[in-house]
C-alpha cells in the first residue's frame, strides 16, 4: 500500500504568496537599513558617528528587554500589559534595598526576582483562576503593581543607587580604536546576550519549541503530552524576568527608582514586537525580527530628534508604522488563503 | 486461557458526567491484541467522550481501566502515551505553524539533556521522521513543510504518523475518514490494516459502514451513553449495525433507512 503522490502532492506557492512571505520575513530589516541610509544622508555629520549609534543602543536597551519578554508571550497568542508596572516596582524595590544597605551582589538579584514573582502572579491568574484572556489578568496587575509601587515608596523617588548596581545600566566598555571617547554600553551587551539566549531557547530547546507549539495550536500541544499550563506559567515568568532585568538597567541609567517609571512602556514593547513581524495570533515571529522592530522605533526617535522634529510626530509615525506592519501580515494571510 | 484471549485493554463501568449531563453511563469495552474494533453510535452517543477518557484527556467519574492485565490511571495524554495508547483526533490536533517532523515528535523530541533542559536534535528528528514516514509508505515532499500548507489527506497522514511514531500498542482513530476526499479514504483504511498486521490494536470510530465493515474485526454500538450491542463483524450486517446506531434491535427490515 502506498499513501501516494496525489495524497501528498506539493501545493505550489503562488508568486503573490511567496512575495508576501519574503516581505514578512525580511521586510523589517529592509526598513532598518533604509532608515540608516536615509538618516546618514540627511544628517551626515551627526547620525553615522559612533557616539550617536551607541546612543541609539543605550536608548533602546530597556524597550528591547521588555519587547523580548513580550515576544515570548505573544508567541503563545498572549499579552502582558503589566511589564511597565513590573519594571517600576522592581526598580523601586531595588533602589530601596540598595540604598537601605543590602550588599550589592544581592541587590542585583532583586530586579529579576521581583519580575519573576510578578510574572508568576500573571501566569497563575491565567492558569489557576482560568481568567478568559491574559489581557484581563495583566490589565489587573498593570494597575495593582503600579499601586503597590506607589504604596511602598509613598509615591516618592528613591535616589542614590550604588555604582556597582548601576554598572549594568550605565557602564561603558571603552573602544579606543574608534576614537578617544568611543565606548560600547554594557546595557547593549546585556541586551545582545539576552536576545542570543532567547533565540537559542526558542529554536533549540524543547521547552522553547513547546512555547511555539502552544501558540500554533494549544490543543495539539495538550494532546501531545505537553503541560500547557506549565508552559504558560513559565512564559509569563520570563516576561516578568525581562521586565525585572530592564528595571536593573533603568536603575543603572538613572541612579534612582521612580514610581512613575515605565508608564506606557508595555505599549512601546508591544509595538516593537508587532513591527518586528510577530503575529498577534501566536506561533509566528522571530527574535531577530523583534530586535529589528526595536531598532526601527529607536532609529525613528533618534532621527526625528536629530532633525528637531517634535515628539508628537514621533508618536504619530510610530502609530502609522504599527498599522502598516500589521497590514503586511493581513496581506500575507490573504495571499496565503488565495493560494 | 491463551495469551490471545487476554484482553489488551479492558474498560469497566466507565461513567463520565459533564455537570448534569451523563455522557457515559457504566460503559464497558474490551479489546484484544491485534484487533480492530469499530465503535459506532449516533452523534452524542458518547463515542468521542469514551475515547478521550482512554487517551487521558478526560478523567472518568467512575470506572476502571486495565491495560495488559494491569490497572492503570490515565490522568493526562502523557500517561496514556507512556503505556502505548495513542489517539488520532478528529480535528487532527496538529500545530499548523510547525513543520511535519516537529509535529510527529511534538512533546517527545529526540535530544540530549543539558542543565535540566532538553536540547532538540533537529537533524536526528528530521531523519527519524523521514524513516518513519517511509515505513508507513507516506510520501511527503519535505518533512520541513509546515502542516498548515498540507491538504486534508496529507495532514491526516501526519497525524497517523505521529500516533504510531513510538511503537504504539493501541491507536485510537476518531473519524479518520470523515473529512477526506473519497480517493484518500482507501489509503487511510489500508494504513489501519497495515497497523493491525504489525500487531497494533486499533479502535476506529466511524459513521461510515463501509469503513467499519472493511477494516474492523468486531463492532460495538453505544446508544445514549450506554453499551447497546456488540458483535464479531462476520456475524452481523450493515443494516443491523445501522439499527443499533438508531437504538433498535432485530427489526431492521422495517426501518425507513433500508427502503431508501
Amino acid at each position: 500500500m502506498t499513501v501516494s503522490e496525489d495524497m501528498l502532492q506539493d501545493e505550489f506557492e503562488t508568486p503573490a504568496a511567496r512575495r508576501m512571505r519574503l516581505v514578512e520575513k525580511y521586510g523589517v530589516f529592509a526598513v532598518v537599513i533604509l532608515m540608516i541610509v536615509v538618516l546618514s544622508i540627511l544628517e551626515p555629520d551627526i547620525f553615522p558617528t559612533t557616539q550617536n549609534l551607541t546612543n541609539v543602543l543605550r536608548q533602546v536597551a530597556m524597550n528591547a528587554l521588555l519587547a523580548l519578554g513580550l515576544y515570548i508571550v505573544i508567541m503563545t497568542a498572549g499579552i502582558d500589559l503589566s511589564v511597565g508596572s513590573i519594571m517600576a516596582l522592581a526598580t523601586m524595590l531595588l533602589a530601596m534595598a540598595d540604598t537601605g544597605g543590602l550588599p550589592w551582589p544581592l541587590a542585583l538579584f532583586i530586579g529579576p526576582l521581583v519580575g519573576i514573582a510578578c510574572g508568576a502572579v500573571n501566569g497563575l491568574g491565567l492558569t489557576v483562576l482560568r481568567l478568559p484572556h491574559p489581557f484581563i489578568m495583566t490589565l489587573g496587575t498593570l494597575y495593582s503593581i503600579r499601586g503597590i509601587t506607589n504604596l511602598v515608596s509613598g509615591g516618592r523617588p528613591v535616589s542614590g543607587v550604588s555604582p556597582e548596581v548601576r554598572f549594568l545600566g550605565s557602564g561603558e566598555i571603552p573602544l579606543p580604536f574608534l576614537g578617544e571617547f568611543a565606548s560600547f554600553p554594557v546595557s547593549a551587551l546585556v541586551v545582545l546576550v539576552c536576545y542570543g539566549g532567547v533565540a537559542y531557547f526558542i529554536n533549540k530547546v524543547s521547552l522553547g519549541r513547546h512555547i511555539v507549539a502552544v501558540g500554533g495550536n494549544p490543543q495539539a500541544a495538550r494532546v501531545s503530552g505537553i503541560n500547557v499550563d506549565r508552559v504558560l506559567l513559565i512564559v509569563y515568568c520570563l516576561s516578568g524576568f525581562f521586565a525585572g532585568l530592564a528595571a536593573l538597567l533603568m536603575a543603572g541609567r538613572t541612579g534612582a527608582g521612580f514610581p512613575n517609571a515605565g508608564i506606557g512602556a508595555e505599549l512601546d514593547a508591544i509595538a516593537a514586537v508587532i513591527i518586528g513581524g510577530a503575529s498577534f495570533f501566536g506561533g509566528r515571529g522571530t527574535v531577530l525580527g523583534v530586535f529589528a522592530g526595536v531598532l526601527v522605533m529607536g532609529l525613528l526617535r533618534n532621527g526625528l530628534n536629530l532633525m528637531d522634529v517634535s515628539a508628537f510626530w514621533q508618536q504619530t509615525m510610530i502609530g502609522m508604522i504599527v498599522v502598516g506592519a500589521v497590514y503586511v501580515d493581513v496581506l500575507r494571510r490573504r495571499a496565503g488563503a488565495a493560494s | 486461557m491463551t495469551a490471545a484471549d487476554t484482553p489488551l485493554l479492558e474498560m469497566r463501568g466507565i461513567t463520565k458526567r459533564f455537570g448534569a449531563i451523563t455522557a457515559l453511563d457504566h460503559v464497558d469495552l474490551r479489546l484484544y491484541p491485534g484487533e480492530v474494533l469499530g465503535v459506532v453510535g449516533d452523534n452524542g452517543a458518547g463515542k468521542s467522550t469514551l475515547m478521550k477518557v482512554l487517551s487521558g484527556l478526560y478523567a472518568a467519574n467512575v470506572g476502571e481501566i486495565s491495560f495488559d492485565g494491569n490497572p492503570v490511571r490515565l490522568d493526562s495524554p502523557r500517561d496514556a502515551q507512556d503505556i502505548g495508547i495513542e489517539m488520532v483526533y478528529q480535528d487532527l490536533a496538529l500545530a499548523g505553524n510547525l513543520p511535519v517532523y516537529e509535529n510527529i515528535y511534538l512533546g517527545r523530541e529526540p535530544g540530549r539533556q543539558r542543565f535540566g533542559f532538553k536540547i532538540v536534535d533537529r537533524k536526528l528528528s528530521r531523519r527519524m521522521a523521514k524513516g518513519h514516514l517511509d515505513r508507513l509508505h507516506i510520501n511527503v515532499k519535505s518533512v520541513d513543510q509546515k502542516v498548515e500548507e498540507l491538504s486534508g489527506g496529507q495532514a491526516q497522514a501526519v497525524a497517523i504518523a505521529r500516533a504510531t511514531a513510538f511503537d504504539a500498542r493501541l491507536v485510537i482513530m476518531d473519524e479518520p475518514t470523515a473529512a477526506l476526499a473519497i480517493k484518500e479514504v482507501g489509503k487511510v483504511l489500508d494504513l489501519i490494516k497495515r497497523l493491525r498486521d504489525q500487531g497494533t490494536s486499533v479502535i476506529l470510530i466511524s459513521h461510515r459502514m463501509d469503513d467499519v465493515f472493511f477494516v474492523c474485526d468486531r463492532v460495538m454500538a453505544l446508544f445514549h451513553g450506554r453499551n447497546f450491542e456488540e458483535s464479531e463483524i462476520v456475524n452481523t450486517s450493515r443494516n443491523e449495525v445501522i439499527g443499533w446506531i438508531m437504538g433498535t434491535k432485530g427489526h431492521t427490515e422495517t426501518l425507513a433507512h433500508d427502503r431508501l
